[in-house]
C-alpha cells in the first residue's frame, strides 16, 4: 500500500517536472529540472527493487549529465530562442494525440509488473537464477549476469562510451590538447596531440 | 572574458564551496573504489564506479579550476586510460581464447572455473572502470577547455 503511494507521488512529480521543463525558456533552470527529473526516475526504480539501475541513473543521469549540460550552456546561450506562439493549428495537435494515444494503447499488450509469466522471467532468467551461484558463485546476480553471461554485450557497451569520448575529443578536443591556449594552434592538425 | 579561466571564475573564490568539495572529494572517490570491488556483493559495479570516480574528479575541477584537475590527472594519461580499460576488456577475452576457451569464457583462466569466473569478472569491471572514469573525465575537460578558449 505505503509502496503504491509512492509510486504514484513519484509519478506525479514526474509529470510535473517534464511539464515545467517544457513551459521554462530559461535553459539553466531546465537543466536543473532535469536532474531531479533523473533523481525522482533513480527513486521510482529503487522502490521498483533495481538499484543497479537506480544507482546509474542517479551517477549519470542527475549528475554527469547535469554538469555536461551546464558546460555546453556556458559555450552556448542559456535563453531558448523565443518563438512567436501561432495558434489555431488543430493538425499538430491532432499529430501529437494520436500519437500519444497509440503509444498508451501499445503498452496495454506489456506484461503486468511483476508478473511472473512475463517473457523476460520466463526465458533465460530462471537459468541465471539457478546456475550463477554454483557456476559463478558472486553474490550480485546483476554482476554475473552483466559481466560474464552478458559479457559480450558489456564489451560492446564500454566500446560504445569509449567511442563517445574519442568523438568529443575528435570534434572538441584539439584546443585543450595543445599545452598553449591559442586559438589559431588549436586548429592545425598537427602533432602536438600526442605531446602529453 | 576571452582571459578569464576557470580557475579565476567567481565559483573558486566560495569558501564554504572550497570547503565542502575538499571534505566530500575524497569520501566520493573512496565510495568509488567501494563501489568497483564490492560489486560482486552490493549493487554497482565498474560502470557505475568509473561514473562516481569521475564525478569526485569533475566536481575538483569545477571547484579549483580545471587546469589543477589536468595537473592531477593528465589529459595524456586519461586518454591511454580510456584505451586501457577497453583493451584489457577485450584482452581478458583474448586470454580465454589463448587458454584454449571461447571469448569471454572466463572460467578457463584458472583451474577452478568459478575462480575463473571472479578473476576475469574483477579485471573486466577494473577495464570498464577505468574507461568510464577517463572518458567522463575527457568528455568534461573538453568542455570546459573550449570554454577558455
Amino acid at each position: 500500500m505505503i509502496e503504491h503511494l509512492l509510486v504514484v507521488v513519484l509519478l506525479a512529480f514526474l509529470a510535473a517536472t517534464a511539464i515545467a521543463v517544457i513551459r521554462l525558456s530559461n535553459l539553466y533552470a531546465a537543466v536543473m529540472l532535469f536532474g531531479i527529473y533523473s533523481l525522482l526516475s533513480a527513486s521510482l526504480f529503487l522502490v521498483m527493487d533495481a538499484p543497479d539501475v537506480a544507482f546509474t541513473e542517479a551517477a549519470v543521469g542527475a549528475g554527469i549529465a547535469t554538469v555536461l549540460m551546464l558546460t555546453t550552456l556556458s559555450l552556448a546561450s542559456d535563453r531558448e530562442n523565443e518563438k512567436p506562439l501561432r495558434r489555431g493549428q488543430p493538425l499538430k495537435l491532432v499529430v501529437v494525440a494520436v500519437t500519444g494515444l497509440a503509444l498508451a494503447w501499445g503498452t496495454l499488450d506489456l506484461p503486468g509488473y511483476g508478473d511472473p509469466d512475463a517473457p523476460a522471467h520466463s526465458h533465460v532468467a530462471p537459468r541465471y537464477i539457478e546456475d550463477s551461484p554454483r557456476a559463478i558463485g558472486i553474490d550480485n546476480m546483476v554482476t554475473s549476469i552483466l559481466a560474464s553471461y552478458r559479457g559480450f554485450d558489456t564489451l560492446g557497451e564500454v566500446a560504445v562510451i569509449f567511442t563517445a569520448g574519442l568523438g568529443v575529443m575528435l570534434l572538441l578536443g584539439r584546443t585543450i590538447s595543445s599545452g598553449s591556449r591559442s586559438k589559431s594552434g588549436g586548429r592545425k592538425h598537427g602533432g602536438s596531440k600526442s605531446g602529453d | 572574458m576571452g582571459e578569464s579561466t576557470v580557475g579565476a571564475s567567481p565559483v573558486t573564490n566560495q569558501p564554504v564551496l572550497r570547503v565542502t568539495a575538499k571534505v566530500l572529494i575524497p569520501l566520493i572517490m573512496l565510495f568509488a573504489l567501494y563501489v568497483q570491488f564490492h560489486g560482486d556483493f552490493s549493487p554497482g559495479g565498474g560502470f557505475q564506479a568509473g561514473v562516481i570516480f569521475g564525478s569526485a574528479v569533475i566536481l575538483y575541477g569545477l571547484v579549483f579550476g580545471e587546469q589543477r584537475a589536468a595537473r592531477a590527472l593528465p589529459p595524456g594519461l586519461l586518454r591511454w586510460l580510456a584505451c586501457g580499460g577497453l583493451l584489457l576488456y577485450g584482452g581478458v577475452g583474448l586470454a580465454c581464447i589463448a587458454s584454449g576457451g571461447a571469448f569471454l569464457e572466463y572460467g578457463i583462466l584458472t583451474e577452478n572455473p568459478v575462480d575463473g569466473q571472479h578473476l576475469g569478472i574483477l579485471l573486466v569491471e577494473v577495464g570498464v572502470g577505468l574507461t568510464v572514469t577517463s572518458v567522463m573525465v575527457t568528455i568534461f575537460s573538453v568542455f570546459a577547455g573550449r570554454r577558455q578558449a
